[in-house]
């Protein structure tokens, strides 16, 4: 893999730009692979690049029914924060957004990333204690984060409304190094890295089956043919359910659309992230200018990646409140995603009933900003068959043993 | 926007009228059983892509619960029955068998 460098920008540019090569292959899939992922979404790709660079392990196949972070990776609105209440939480997301800092430098790969800072408003006073009590929390969790005025925020954010008649902004929890980054970038960086390990990246091909003999998975069916394989890592998203189903387990999953849009581009005016909980609608500006929104999850399940419009409608008549500025512009683009949801919205990174395959799933409504905490972590479940000290308290069995990571509660709506 | 015929009312509504209450026909697993079917019952889903049977409830209305036979896939519904049953109505079913040969959900089909 040739470098990405100035000097390789200022290369290309006196020869008509013939040099670049593929950012990555597309091989035919072999028989054999040590490890199968299935999904190159960012989760599935991290993964397989952090077994290969941490555990060597390199014979690795990852496939993908559709293309190369076309699903979740794609649709998501691209925040980065750890903020979190409880310490498993805090400790994967907090590793997630500290990878975020270097990954640029680390796959030689631009993801934008920019650390512009996240807030959650509290507009109400149940929020107020909430929020104070999280940034006790990410003290004691060494995260850094803390409880703003309404006066800072509106410093942090000259066009937020902060005496809304019928939620005024009472303060706001902070999150300075939290931000966003260029989720496309992150999966095609992801990808170029894992390619140029030798790794296959196989777009296009629809797991159809999984084979087990004993208790144990030997390998896929899949639209291209039978693979064999040592261990399966299914890193799905939505799709969870489906796959566990051919697996033979059932999980604690439930698929739901989350919803997401972005108004016509307009002049920077906005350089921090906000969220409002209260309201349900979160909102930020992309580098082309356009205000990227996002809205709360539908109650039903849906695999049909398009969500309710009356969701949509509530975010935005939140946000024209929250925001004035933006009551004239118009919306570009409105899509969903395909969640899964776990009873206390927290992941599972997990063994699972079928020895030699491993689970990640559960993400909901928070993937993007894990992803390569969530790949560090699966890394290691995988190549030692146990979870290490991030993944160890996300097993699926914590459902049957009450011990819950209950963000659902802590975080309010959709995180 | 999904519409349903609520069974009781009779009426037509839509999404902004009901609550989803998720997966029906849950059998309700309590004091006595295995720590297996406890677990299933609380959390493990169907959660299928296809077609699926579930709870909603008339909030703004009568106040009432009542089942839907649903498709994730395709949004369509094939209709709604009151909740105070077991399995779905013969005449679903056969709706769905219609559309969709070879549908199974539980232990419906």
């Amino acid at each position: 893999m040739k470098k990405y460098s100035a000097f390789a920008v200022a290369r290309e540019a006196l020869r008509d730009h013939i040099g670049w090569e593929r950012a990555w292959q597309s091989p035919e899939p072999r028989s054999k692979y040590d490890v199968i992922i299935i999904g190159a979404g960012g989760h599935g790709l991290a993964t397989a690049y952090y077994l290969g660079k941490n555990y060597g392990i390199k014979n690795v196949a990852i496939l993908e029914k559709g293309w190369l972070g076309g699903g979740n990776t794609g649709r998501n609105t691209t925040i980065i924060r750890s903020n979190y209440l409880q310490d498993p939480s805090a400790a994967i997301y907090e590793k997630a957004r500290s990878l975020y800092e270097n990954l640029s430098q680390d796959l030689n790969y631009n993801i934008m990333f920019s650390p512009r800072g996240v807030m959650m408003l509290a507009q109400t006073q149940h929020e107020i204690r909430g929020y104070k009590r999280t940034a006790h929390a990410n003290a004691l969790q060494g995260v850094s984060t803390e409880f703003i005025s309404p006066q800072k925020v509106k410093k942090l954010c000259p066009i937020i409304n902060i005496e809304g008649p019928r939620y005024p902004v009472l303060g706001a929890l902070w999150q300075p190094r939290g931000g966003t980054a260029r989720h496309d970038a992150v999966a095609w960086g992801y990808a170029r890295a894992c390619s140029d390990m030798g790794m296959h990246i196989i777009q296009q091909c629809e797991v159809t089956g999984v084979n087990t003999m004993n208790g144990k998975a030997v390998g896929v069916e899949t639209t291209k043919g039978t693979i064999v394989c040592e261990k399966i890592g299914i890193v799905v998203a939505g799709h969870s359910g489906v796959l566990a189903d051919m697996a033979g387990f059932r999980l604690p999953i439930e698929s739901v659309a989350l919803q997401a849009l972005v108004s016509e581009p307009i002049k920077p005016c906005m350089d921090v992230v906000v969220m409002a909980n209260t309201v349900h609608g979160y909102m930020s500006q992309s580098d082309k200018g356009e205000m990227v929104i996002g809205g709360g999850a539908d109650g039903y399940n849906n695999y049909s990646q398009r969500g309710s419009f009356h969701h949509v409608e509530e975010t935005v008549r939140a946000l024209v409140e929250t925001f004035p500025i933006i009551s004239r512009l118009k919306m570009l683009r409105w899509w969903g995603g395909i969640v899964d949801m776990t009873g206390d919205r927290s992941p599972i990174i997990s063994k699972t009933p079928v020895k030699n395959i491993f689970m990640n799933c559960g993400w909901g409504t928070g993937g993007f900003k894990a992803i390569p905490g969530s790949g560090w972590a699966m890394a290691e479940l995988i190549a030692k068959g146990e979870p290490g000290p991030l993944a160890e308290d996300f097993r699926v069995t914590r459902f049957r043993e009450g011990q819950f990571i209950d963000e659902s509660v802590a975080a309010g709506v959709a995180h | 926007m999904l519409i349903f015929e609520c069974p009781y009312c009779g009426v037509l509504t839509d999404e902004t009228d009901l609550a989803a209450g998720g997966e029906a026909h849950l059998k309700r697993f309590g004091p006595g059983s295995s720590d297996d079917e406890f677990e299933s019952y609380l959390f493990n889903r169907e959660n299928p892509k296809g077609i699926h049977f579930e709870r909603w409830r008339h909030v703004n209305g009568c106040g009432k619960w009542f089942n839907v036979a649903r498709c994730t896939v395709s949004m369509e519904v094939f209709g709604t029955y009151p909740a105070q049953t077991l399995e779905p109505p013969a005449e679903i079913k056969d709706k769905i068998s219609e559309k969709k040969p070879g549908w199974k959900w539980k232990e419906f089909s």
